[in-house]
């Protein structure tokens, strides 16, 4: 009898544990906040929790069981990127719990593992992508033809800076503030040299990859869903990005 | 009307661009390309005939929204996959860069123009994307009460 409560009670920890694992991975790839619960809660309900409450912000989740064993659990996000790829995945593993495809103890493995699972593109693949936005955009924000591979070069080493700093200096905005400057040096340097024809179009173009899109989406998404923390809190993020390209930008101007 | 066609072209390779930042799954990355195409479309139709800026982004913002619930539900994917890359091709990329320009050089008044033009663009997309959702939930509302309030 003692043994079927003990079990009854780590199974309980286990999915919580598990919700909070995948909630964790939803907000650090980028994920807004009513997926996120809305993901938590069907895991919940399916494992049989049914009085489950989360509460989940930009930087922690808090979840408690409902059962009297089990007390809540918190789980502590420091850092956000994008990776939509991951998203996705810890969707279809959750569709899959719902299927009865997979248990729990195969769904927290994959949770556990999911940076082997997700295959992330290589750098070489991201950079021409950083090269695709700058040069393409060019073309349809500007009306410019001639420049588009020179913005294709100078978006592709904008990114390359960013991606670098990034992962040496652990703070986003100031990789972002620096892959500004050097966007803009670039630029203003390869029109003096003859190779561009308009600096302006061209530091347009190679912004693009650096503009904070997705924390502005999900900062409207998050607040019109009524989550009054969670979205004010990607605004100030998607805002101090901001700031943080146009002093690069301003500060290149400043010198070049 | 070739420069149109490179546009387009231009378009649909920002949203493949943009998706290979931000790691889309690679069975995504098509469609991205064209819910982009769709969208800057819409805007590209408008503000060339009966609308201003703040039209011509609401429209293009109300489509990213529907067209991508539409194909989230079909791939069976997050919505938020598709609207993303969507976004690239109408954000105020030029008016922003002109803002700051001008803040740098001392051209306030200039700089305060091209901020509110940035102001007005970013709000009539996030207009767009809230009619979007609230069509969404209407449709799922629909969808209960036909079915007799059973879940």
């Amino acid at each position: 009898m003692a043994d079927t409560a003990t079990r009854q009670e780590n199974y309980n920890h286990l999915v919580l544990n598990t919700c909070v694992l995948a909630g964790r991975i939803m907000i650090e790839s980028g994920s807004e906040m009513s997926r996120v619960n809305d993901t938590i809660m069907r895991i919940a309900r399916n494992a049989g929790l049914k009085d489950a409450q989360v509460y989940a912000t930009l930087t922690g989740i808090i979840m408690s069981g409902g059962v009297k064993e089990v007390g809540a659990e918190v789980g502590s996000i420091d850092k956000r990127a994008f990776d939509m790829e991951k998203v996705a995945k810890v969707n279809e593993l959750s569709r899959a719990y719902a299927a009865k495809k997979i248990d729990i103890y195969e769904f927290r493995d994959d949770l556990v593992h999911i940076d082997d699972l997700v295959a992330t593109f290589p750098l070489w693949l991201q950079t021409l992508g950083a090269g695709l936005v700058s040069g393409t955009l060019v073309v349809v924000f500007q009306n410019n033809l001639p420049d588009f591979w020179i913005t294709f070069i100078v978006g592709m080493f904008g990114w390359a800076v960013y991606y670098f700093l990034n992962i040496y200096i652990q703070i986003r905005f100031l990789s972002e503030f620096l892959a500004a400057v050097v966007v803009s040096a670039l630029a203003l340097i390869s029109v003096k040299a003859g190779l561009g024809v308009r600096a302006d179009d061209i530091i347009i173009g190679g912004m693009m990859p650096l503009v904070p899109g997705i924390p502005l989406t999900n900062a409207v998404r998050d607040a019109l869903s009524g989550n009054l923390i969670s979205g004010p809190a990607r605004g100030i993020e998607a805002l101090i990005s901001a700031c943080a390209l146009g002093f690069g930008v301003a500060i290149a101007l400043h010198f070049f | 009307m070739s420069l149109f066609f490179i546009k387009c072209i231009c378009v649909y390779f920002s949203g493949i661009g943009f998706g290979l930042i931000v790691n889309l799954p690679h069975r995504a990355l098509n469609v991205a390309g064209i819910t982009a195409t769709l969208s800057w479309l819409v805007y590209y139709g408008i503000i060339n005939t009966w609308g201003g800026l703040g039209a011509a982004n609401f429209f293009g913002g109300l489509t990213i929204g529907l067209v991508s619930v539409v194909i989230a539900h079909l791939k069976k994917m997050p919505s938020i996959l598709f609207d993303v890359p969507g976004l690239v091709p109408l954000v105020p990329g030029g008016q922003a860069y002109n803002t700051i320009k001008n803040f740098a050089l001392g051209d306030y008044q200039v700089a305060f123009n091209y901020l509110s033009e940035v102001v007005w663009i970013a709000g009539s997309i996030a207009l767009g994307f809230i009619v979007a959702e609230l069509i969404n939930k209407i449709r799922i509302k629909i969808k209960y009460v036909s079915r007799g309030w059973d879940k």
